[in-house]
């Protein structure tokens, strides 16, 4: 193993791992708040088909940029109507929107699989990821807006009482954990793979909702799990590569086994996960009216 | 004066009437957004809903392929009604389906030149067995280990899928398959006999009828289902009862397991006859949204079932006579969904126009 060796695996697991380091974090905002999005995959796929073509038809990297996180705004933004408004099940309503997603990605970008693209350097979104991190972790634990979202997610009857806006923080932060969904779809399809294909982010999504639970809603651990995730990823990849006598389907599952092994390791602790668990989790705030 | 917006009040009990016609208005207005997409698109919508939802069902052959297509989703749509009924968000369906029609069709190769009356009875107990099993994995680790099923079980789909891609394109691959990642076929007496001369609705029509009036007497008949249904709606009143929470999980689970194998194995022993990569358009994601359209309630997810069957016929109709990719079909499918759960509001609230005056 020489030094190129290892930067170069190191400069992998960087660009493998920043799409959940977005999702990630997005989507521990808006669970900070209360509100449990299950759709995270859907988000994603509509962030990396819309981003795809808008840099097809104009050209324009920030355009397709922009755009994307819009289109992550406006699936976010159907969540949260229903879920905040009409108070419909978080879960359900969750899914929805990933199933939904999966369906207007794969329509919209049906002409354009196989259309090649310059892809973008990823560094810049690199970097950009470590420091929504640290400015998310600063917003909740040094700013008095930060606090008052923590206090929405852990009781909402509380903070309404003190007079804040239940329903308007719980709005911003799903939109924040839209357009960071957005924003990971998107570089998916065009820094990290430059290309169109359907259900191209391959279960992301569903890694980044476990991260948050492995992260035990702390964003600076978001980091630490996301590089977990992306490190048995690349490294399942090499071996593949290696050509061992090993059927290649059981590296492939590695990530999502490693997911779940992860998983109950921080979950088997019970009392971890009610103390560090927003309290408000999924539970529909209804003002009465 | 009243005020021009409605307000929100809670009602004091839910109301069963909108309970009926709740999924009636989803689907309403599923069909006037569906219609305004289309006009979007450039196409006339009367012709194109007309393709999407009436020429897929014109002929006696569409009929059966609405049968076809609404097997599976019923079948793994009342299974997960076990689980929903408790709050058990099993979301790996597709998996256990997958798992089911592996340990299923693993018999049918294993006893590829064998013609008898108990290869079919076996596949099909394998299959529930191999189901069961991939459920169980999920309600051990939340009752054991506190892990949260709805990420265990949707990572278990992926697994099983790659342990079924391996399978086919290695030892499973059939020697004379030219290097096609499939099996060998199963034998005639491997697969489920067909209900009419050139159709392909099979038995497992009749698999799925009979389940569903099983379960239909476990929810309304049996301590079971009254358990199920007291811990879903208050975990505390069931605790008090001296309900066992942590069987509660395993039954569901297996349960729900047990019915999406069978609908795996029926789906590889009816139409396919033999393994290979993608052996379901996403029929356990689906069924999520046949049983919550069908209200958990055994008639409801019949009918559910029909209905989002008819989205699978539409959209490959729409491919072939409009050329709308046939993804359409989950955006009506998730429509559908997102109409559901919002008018599920008029269940538990009522809207009510205030007196300003």
């Amino acid at each position: 193993m020489n030094l190129d060796l290892i930067l170069g695996i190191l400069q992998i697991v960087l660009i493998a791992t920043t799409p959940l380091v977005f999702a990630g974090i997005g989507e521990l905002v808006t669970e900070k708040s209360g509100v449990l999005n299950l759709g995270v995959e859907g988000m994603m796929l509509v962030g990396a088909v819309s981003a795809f073509i808008i840099l097809v038809i104009t050209g324009s990297y920030f355009l397709a940029f922009f755009v994307s996180i819009l289109s992550g705004i406006i699936m976010s933004g159907l969540f949260a109507f229903l879920v905040l408004f009409l108070m419909s099940n978080q879960i359900a309503t969750g899914l929805a929107l990933t199933i939904f997603g999966i369906g207007l990605s794969s329509m919209l970008g049906k002409q354009y699989i196989g259309t090649p693209i310059d892809g973008l350097s990823p560094w810049f979104f690199v970097i950009f990821s470590f420091l929504i991190v640290f400015l998310v972790s600063y917003f909740f634990y040094k700013t008095k807006v930060g606090l008052i979202l923590r206090a929405v997610g852990e009781s909402h009857n509380s903070a309404h009482a003190l007079g804040y806006s239940v329903i308007k923080i719980r709005f911003l932060s799903i939109l924040f954990g839209g357009s960071m969904c957005a924003l990971a779809g998107s570089y998916i399809s065009i820094c990290y793979a430059p290309m169109w294909q359907e259900g191209m982010t391959a279960g992301r999504g569903w890694i980044a909702l476990a991260l948050v639970v492995f992260a035990t809603w702390k964003p600076e651990r978001v980091l630490i799990g996301a590089y977990i995730f992306g490190g048995v990823t690349i490294l399942q990849m090499n071996l593949q590569a290696l050509g061992l006598r090993f059927p290649g389907q059981f590296f492939s599952m590695a990530p999502y086994v490693a997911t779940i092994i992860v998983l109950v390791l921080i979950s088997s602790n019970k009392l971890r996960i009610k103390l560090s668990a927003p309290a408000s989790l999924t539970i529909p705030f209804y003002k009465g009216r | 004066m009243n005020s021009l917006f409605p307000s929100i009040v809670s009602r004091s009990q839910s109301s069963g009437l909108m309970n009926f016609f709740v999924p009636i208005i989803s689907i309403v207005l599923t069909l006037i957004t569906g219609s305004i997409i289309f006009v979007l698109l450039g196409f006339d919508p009367v012709y194109a809903l007309y393709t999407f939802f009436i020429s897929p069902i014109s002929s006696t052959y569409g009929i059966s392929e609405l049968f076809v297509k609404a097997t599976p989703l019923a079948l793994i749509a009342i299974g997960l009604s076990y689980c929903f009924k408790n709050n058990i968000y099993n979301i790996g369906a597709e998996g256990q389906l997958t798992m089911g029609a592996i340990f299923g069709g693993g018999i049918g190769i294993l006893f590829h030149d064998t013609n008898a009356f108990w290869l079919l009875p076996l596949m099909i107990f394998a299959g529930a067995i191999g189901g069961a099993l991939w459920g169980l994995v999920p309600a051990i680790l939340k009752t054991k280990f506190n892990t949260n099923e709805i990420l265990t079980s949707l990572m278990l789909v992926y697994v099983a899928l790659f342990i079924l891609d391996y399978l086919v394109v290695g030892p499973w691959k059939d020697p004379f398959g030219y290097s096609f990642p499939k099996s060998r076929p199963f034998s005639e007496s491997g697969r489920m006999p067909l209900l009419f001369d050139g159709l392909r609705v099979h038995f497992g029509l009749i698999i799925t009828l009979f389940l569903i009036f099983v379960s239909w007497f476990i929810f309304s008949k049996t301590i079971f289902g009254f358990q199920l249904k007291v811990s879903g709606y208050s975990p505390k009143a069931a605790r008090y009862a001296g309900f066992n929470q942590t069987t509660l999980v395993f039954f569901a689970f297996a349960i729900c397991g047990a019915f999406a194998g069978i609908a795996g194995l029926a789906e590889v022993s009816g139409p396919i006859g033999l393994l290979y990569r993608d052996i379901s358009p996403n029929y356990g994601f689906t069924a999520i949204i046949v049983a919550f359209l069908g209200r958990l309630h055994p008639i409801g997810i019949i009918f559910a079932s029909l209905v989002i069957a008819l989205t699978y016929l539409g959209a490959e109709d729409a491919q072939l006579f409009l050329q709308i990719p046939s993804a359409v079909g989950f955006i009506f499918q998730g429509l559908v969904l997102f109409y559901l759960l919002g008018a599920e509001l008029l269940i538990n609230y009522k809207l009510t126009y205030k007196k300003l005056l």
